[in-house]
C-alpha cells in the first residue's frame, strides 16, 4: 500500500503540495505515482524564477514505462529546483516525499492549496483509478 | 575474411539469425505495429535487375518504368485513402506525420491566419503525435479518452477554438476500437477553422472498407511498413507517403511523380510552388515503395478489403478467446478494431506480477510479446495484434500459452518473475540502459 502523508495537498494528477514554514511550496510526486510508473529514469525540471500556473507544465518525469507530465500545484514563481534528481532519478523512487522532491514554488497565493485533496481524498481517488 | 574461413562464417551468421525472433519463425503480435507476413513475392519483384540496377540520377527515358510505378502507387494509395493527391516521399511514419502537420501549418500560414498555435491531441495517442506539433512549432493540447475508448466529445469541443490549427486522430484509436463520432469531431474541428490529420498507424484494420477521407480528414499518412506489408522493425527502412484533399495538395512533399499522357516525370518545383519541399534525397525509400506497389496489385481492391475483415475477424476472435479464459478486457463493452487492450491489473495487485513479467515468460513458449504498457491510459496492459495472416491454430495456440502463464502466475509466480528461461539472454537491464545513456561509440 502506498503512503499518503496526512500533512499534505495533492493533485488529481498526483503531485504532492507542501506549505513550508517560509511560505514556500515544495512539490513532488506521489509514492502511488512513483509505484505506478516504475524506475524513474529522467526528470526534468523547471527553471528557476520560471513563472508557473496551477494546472500548467512544470516538468517532465520519465521511466521505463512511460514520459509524463508534472503539473504545478499552484501559481507562483520557482525558485529552487531539485538539480540531485538530474543525475540521480531513482530518488524519486525512493523517497518521493523527501530526497525525491521535484521544485519549489514562491506561491502567488497559498490559498490556492485548499483548492487541492486532502489525504483521504487523494487515496480514495487513487483506489477508485484501480 | 582472412581469419575464419566462409563455413565459419556462414555458421557464424546463421546462429545470431536463429536468435532473433522474427515474423519468419514466431508470432509475433506488436500491438500497433501490425507485424503480417511480407510476401515474398513482392520482395522478388522489387529485386529485378531492373529496379536495382537503376542509378538514382538516371535520366527519364531510363526511368519511366520506376516513375511509373511510383505513379501508380500514388494512385493505388489515393484511392485507398479517399485523397486528392498522395506523395510518397517521407521516409517514414514519423517523417509522414512531420510533412502533414508542416503541410496544415503552411495552409494556415497562407492565409494569414498565425495566431492558430494548438493542434488537439487525445492523451491516448501516439507519442509521436504531440511530437510532431511540436516540431512544427505548435502546442500540443491534450484531450482526455473516456471509459469506452472513444475521444470525450465534450471535453473535445471545449477545447476546440480559433486557437486550434488542427487535430491528430488514428482511427481505429490507439485504444483499439473504432472512434465511432468522427463525423461529428471532423464538424466541430472544421467549424472552429481547424484541420483534421489522420494518423495512419491503424489503417490495416479499415483497408478497403472505410477511407479516411470520407471521414473527413484533410491530411493523413499511410504506414507502407505496416498495412501494405513492406518489412520492418529494428529501426527500418520504413515508408510514410502523406495523402491530402483538394484543399491541402499544392503543399505535398517532393519529390511525386507526375504522368503527362504515357510519360512520366519528376514533379518540378515550378509545379508545385507552394510545396513544404523535398524531404528526400533522392526518390524516397524507393525499394520499399515497390514492395508495396507489388503487394497492393496482389491483392486488388477485394483483396484490400479482405485484409481489413480478417485483421478484424482474427482480433476479434482472439479477444472473445482470451475473455472466455478469464482475462480482463480494457474496454469490455466494444468490439475490437485490428486489436485490443487487456490488463493484468489484477495479477499486479493479488501476485505482484506485471505485465513485463507475463510478456517475457509468453518468449519461453516462442510467441513476440504483444505491446506492453501501451496506451499509458489502461494500467498494466498488453495491446495485441494477430493481423489477417495468422491462422486459427496460430492464435489458438497464443491462448494456450497465455492461459498457462496466467496459470503459473497463480501456482508458480516466481517462475514468471524470473523469465525467460530458455533464450540467449535474460532480463537486460533496462533501467540501466535508459539512465546511462551512451549515444556516441568509443566516447570517454
Amino acid at each position: 500500500m502506498s503512503e499518503t502523508p496526512e500533512e499534505l495537498h495533492y493533485a488529481p494528477s498526483h503531485e504532492w503540495a507542501r506549505l513550508e514554514e517560509d511560505g514556500t511550496v515544495t512539490v513532488g510526486i506521489t509514492d502511488h505515482a512513483q509505484d505506478a510508473l516504475g524506475d524513474i529514469v529522467y526528470v526534468e525540471l523547471p527553471d528557476e524564477e520560471q513563472q508557473v500556473e496551477a494546472g500548467a507544465e512544470a516538468g517532465v518525469v520519465e521511466s521505463v514505462k512511460a514520459a509524463s507530465d508534472i503539473y504545478a500545484p499552484v501559481t507562483g514563481v520557482v525558485i529552487a529546483a531539485n538539480e540531485v534528481l538530474e543525475d540521480a532519478p531513482e530518488r524519486v523512487n525512493e523517497d518521493p516525499y523527501g530526497d525525491g522532491w521535484f521544485f519549489r514554488i514562491q506561491p502567488d497565493d497559498p490559498g490556492e492549496l485548499e483548492d487541492l485533496l486532502d489525504a483521504a481524498a487523494y487515496d480514495e481517488m487513487c483506489s477508485e483509478e484501480e | 575474411m582472412p581469419e575464419v574461413s566462409e563455413l565459419q562464417a556462414v555458421r557464424h551468421y546463421t546462429n545470431l539469425s536463429r536468435r532473433n525472433f522474427s515474423i519468419d519463425n514466431q508470432f509475433y503480435p506488436l500491438g500497433s505495429c501490425t507485424m503480417k507476413y511480407n510476401p515474398r513475392g513482392a520482395h522478388r519483384v522489387a529485386s529485378l535487375p531492373g529496379f536495382t540496377g537503376r542509378h538514382p540520377l538516371a535520366e527519364l527515358p531510363a526511368s519511366q518504368g520506376f516513375l511509373a510505378c511510383l505513379h501508380e502507387l500514388q494512385e493505388v494509395l489515393k484511392a485507398a485513402t479517399g485523397m486528392a493527391a498522395v506523395s510518397a516521399a517521407p521516409m517514414a511514419g514519423a517523417q509522414g506525420e512531420f510533412a502533414g502537420i508542416a503541410m496544415i501549418r503552411a495552409y494556415h500560414d497562407a492565409r494569414g491566419d498565425t495566431e492558430r498555435r494548438e493542434i488537439i491531441v487525445p492523451d491516448a495517442a501516439h507519442g509521436t503525435n504531440p511530437a510532431s506539433a511540436v516540431m512544427c512549432g505548435y502546442v500540443a493540447r491534450e484531450v482526455p479518452v473516456g471509459a469506452d475508448g472513444d475521444v470525450d466529445f465534450e471535453a473535445l469541443k471545449a477545447a476546440v477554438g480559433e486557437q486550434t490549427a488542427g487535430i491528430m486522430l488514428t482511427n481505429p484509436s490507439t485504444c483499439g476500437v473504432f472512434e465511432r463520432r468522427i463525423a461529428d469531431i471532423a464538424d466541430v474541428v472544421h467549424d472552429a477553422g481547424g484541420l483534421l490529420y489522420y494518423d495512419g498507424a491503424n489503417l490495416n484494420a479499415i483497408l478497403g472498407t472505410a477511407r479516411p477521407g470520407d471521414m473527413g480528414f484533410d491530411v493523413l499518412h499511410v504506414n507502407l511498413h505496416k498495412t501494405f506489408a513492406t518489412p520492418h522493425g529494428g529501426g527500418g527502412p520504413g515508408a510514410g507517403p502523406v495523402g491530402a484533399n483538394e484543399r491541402l495538395a499544392p503543399y505535398l512533399p517532393t519529390p511525386m511523380a507526375l504522368r503527362e499522357g504515357d510519360a512520366f516525370r519528376w514533379l518540378e518545383p515550378a509545379d508545385a510552388p507552394d510545396s513544404i519541399g523535398r524531404l528526400s534525397a533522392f526518390a524516397g525509400n524507393a525499394g520499399i515503395l515497390l514492395r508495396a506497389l507489388a503487394y497492393a496489385r496482389m491483392l486488388g481492391r477485394d483483396g484490400m478489403r479482405r485484409v481489413g475483415e480478417f485483421a478484424t475477424l482474427n482480433a476479434n476472435y482472439l479477444m472473445e478467446r482470451l475473455r472466455q479464459a478469464g482475462v480482463e478486457l480494457a474496454y469490455p463493452e466494444r468490439r475490437a478494431s485490428h486489436e485490443f487492450v487487456i490488463t493484468f491489473r489484477q495479477e499486479a495487485k493479488e501476485f505482484g506480477i506485471s505485465a513485463m513479467d507475463i510478456a517475457k515468460r509468453l518468449l519461453d513458449h516462442g510467441i513476440h510479446a504483444p505491446t506492453t504498457y501501451f496506451p499509458l491510459l489502461v494500467p498494466e496492459c498488453f495491446l495485441i495484434e494477430p493481423t489477417e495472416t495468422e491462422t486459427k491454430e496460430e492464435l489458438d495456440a497464443f491462448v494456450a500459452a497465455l492461459t498457462q502463464v496466467l496459470g503459473e502466475v497463480r501456482t508458480d509466480p516466481e517462475r514468471v518473475k524470473t523469465a525467460p528461461h530458455n533464450l540467449p539472454s535474460a532480463r537486460l537491464d533496462d533501467v540501466k540502459a535508459a539512465r546511462d545513456l551512451r549515444l556516441v561509440h568509443g566516447a570517454d
